[in-house]
């Protein structure tokens, strides 16, 4: 096969893959749209699955957001709590600094050392807090006819 | 092989992402009517007998709340009552030998009591006792507060029986110079360290003797379920509930503030005085939360309900006041420019919550909130925006409200 092909075949090869991950994408969005219910839900993940794969950039066996960090993060973050706990907070660099230096005073966490300032930045750049202004408005409502 | 599972949270971009891959993976494992809360390993839904319509915030440990429509008994069952621990649950506990001891400086004689002693040995009572989680609402503060997301879930009023803290106190003799009881427990501390205690608060001694706080070892009827501290918790209805310590084996009595673990700090205190959001408070500057504030929830119909025009709604929930009583319960679905009182029962005894119910009629077809909004005995009534900003995002009571489309 002379280089022409190959490209052309390795182009071919890239547009069957851009189909299916456009499928999944439009098949996600279809199934959010008619399944998602008004609260949080929860989906279960297999934490038999190999403790390093990610999935869309998921890590699956805990839930994190895949980004420079995320090992030191599973590391030292999740041996006393979940994962759950850190994920369902949002603080800027200063909060998470005063959570940890708080974990380290009472809660016996160790000194983390260069790996404090990796973890913070991975951190506030993935889990930073967003405005919700005084009382946000109810989202989500999931429309039912009432029968009494 | 063991199949272990757990969640992750289908919000954020990421995450619904991330469900598109389980599903493709786990598709053939899912139930039929599948309600995405219902596998789990260790189930917490079937360890903890919980209706899996709970939502789970955090597995280690385990914080699970419920949902406004859940709370629609009068009387909150086992399956739809919040957990909100510290630490790791006790293992191996034997009722038949736990044993409850009383030391302190306070004390006049430290005495220890088995379990059958303090059932035989003292007058049982039961109680129905609202206890509601400090940080019951934190989710919707700006700038968030750290700690578990509560919703508006971490709230119950169950049937307490027990004896009155009060009579075993009296019984190993207070000094004059009691100011306060901090409780332990045989829960285990995160990091397993023997020496740490994940959670020890307490009371003032006026709160410790009041008829209503018991040391409780039934729960509706039953041995209280585990995770809610079988098999002897305190109850101190009104306050934040983590002074409603659970595996008790001692309280003691002290002649200062309790100094235990989750006493100092920003644990379970807000500023003394009021500040801006965001703002830094010394922990100088943070006191105590004592009684609850008002609150109350409509626990029916369950937000969404669209109904035909020319019919009317009822609603109802509970209402509730920490140390106080509700005077007044009202609703308005004109986004509170104008209120309507519901009806509302006087509480079962003091520090149980109350019932309210109302009619509704909407004046034409289209889109609705019901907004509901409770009065204490001392006239303060529940804000429609968040309350006062504080560190650790406690003391939401702003009203509850539920969509209604009228068709």
């Amino acid at each position: 096969m002379d280089k022409e092909n190959l490209s052309k075949g390795i182009r071919g090869t890239y547009r069957v893959i851009i189909i299916i991950c456009s499928l999944i994408v439009i098949i996600a969005i279809g199934s959010i749209y008619f399944f998602g219910t008004a609260d949080t839900e929860l989906v279960p993940i297999d934490q038999e699955k190999d403790s390093k794969e990610i999935v869309n950039g998921v890590h699956l066996k805990t839930g994190f957001v895949e980004a420079p960090g995320m090992q030191e993060t599973i590391t030292n973050c999740t041996s006393c709590h979940s994962s759950q706990l850190v994920i369902q907070n949002r603080m800027n660099a200063q909060n998470w600094k005063a959570t940890i230096d708080w974990m380290q005073e009472t809660q016996n966490l160790w000194d983390l050392g260069d790996n404090e300032a990796v973890i913070i930045d991975y951190l506030v750049k993935n889990y930073p807090p967003t405005s919700k202004g005084r009382r946000a408005g109810l989202t989500n409502v999931r429309w039912y006819e009432l029968k009494q | 092989m063991m199949n272990r599972r757990f969640f992750i949270e289908k919000g954020t971009l990421a995450a619904m992402t991330a469900l598109v891959g389980v599903d493709l993976v786990f598709g053939a494992n899912l139930p039929k009517g599948y309600t995405p809360l219902a596998l789990q390993d260790p189930d917490p839904f079937q360890l903890f007998s919980k209706d899996n319509r709970m939502s789970v915030l955090n597995n280690k440990p385990w914080n699970i709340e419920a949902k406004a429509h859940l709370l629609d008994d009068k009387v909150t069952p086992n399956k739809f009552m919040f957990i909100r621990n510290n630490g790791i649950i006790p293992e191996n506990i034997d009722a038949k030998t736990w044993t409850l001891t009383i030391d302190g400086e306070s004390v006049r004689t430290k005495r220890t009591y088995s379990l059958e002693q303090l059932k035989t040995q003292f007058k049982q009572h039961t109680y129905q006792l609202t206890l509601e989680c400090g940080g019951n609402g934190r989710s919707e503060f700006d700038p968030p507060a750290k700690g578990n997301q509560w919703t508006i879930g971490a709230v119950s009023c169950a049937n307490w029986t027990g004896v009155r803290l009060k009579d075993v106190l009296i019984d190993a003799g207070i000094k004059d110079d009691a100011v306060y009881i901090g409780y332990h427990a045989a829960d285990i501390h995160l990091s397993r360290n023997p020496e740490k205690e994940p959670i020890s608060r307490g009371a003032p001694i006026s709160k410790a003797l009041q008829d209503e706080t018991l040391l409780a070892f039934q729960m509706n009827g039953d041995d209280i379920p585990i995770a809610h501290g079988y098999p002897l918790r305190l109850v101190a209805g009104g306050w934040p509930a983590s002074v409603s310590g659970k595996w008790i084996n001692r309280i003691s009595i002290r002649n200062k503030e309790h100094d235990g673990a989750k006493m100092g700090g920003s644990s379970y205190r807000i500023p003394c005085k009021p500040v801006g959001p965001g703002e830094k408070v010394a922990d100088e500057e943070m006191c105590i939360i004592e009684s609850m504030p008002v609150k109350s929830l409509i626990t029916y119909p369950m937000s969404g309900a669209i109904l035909n025009k020319g019919k009317s709604l009822n609603i109802r929930g509970h209402a509730w006041a920490g140390e106080l009583e509700v005077t007044k319960m009202e609703y308005s679905i004109d986004f509170g420019s104008t209120w309507k009182i519901c009806t509302l029962e006087k509480p079962k005894n003091r520090l149980a919550w109350q019932h309210f119910s109302a009619t509704i009629d909407f004046p034409k077809e289209g889109y609705y909130e019901v907004w509901a909004r409770a009065t204490d005995s001392q006239g303060k009534a529940q804000p429609m925006l968040l309350p006062g900003w504080n560190p650790k995002g406690y003391l939401n009571n702003a009203c509850h409200r539920i969509a209604i489309k009228i068709a």
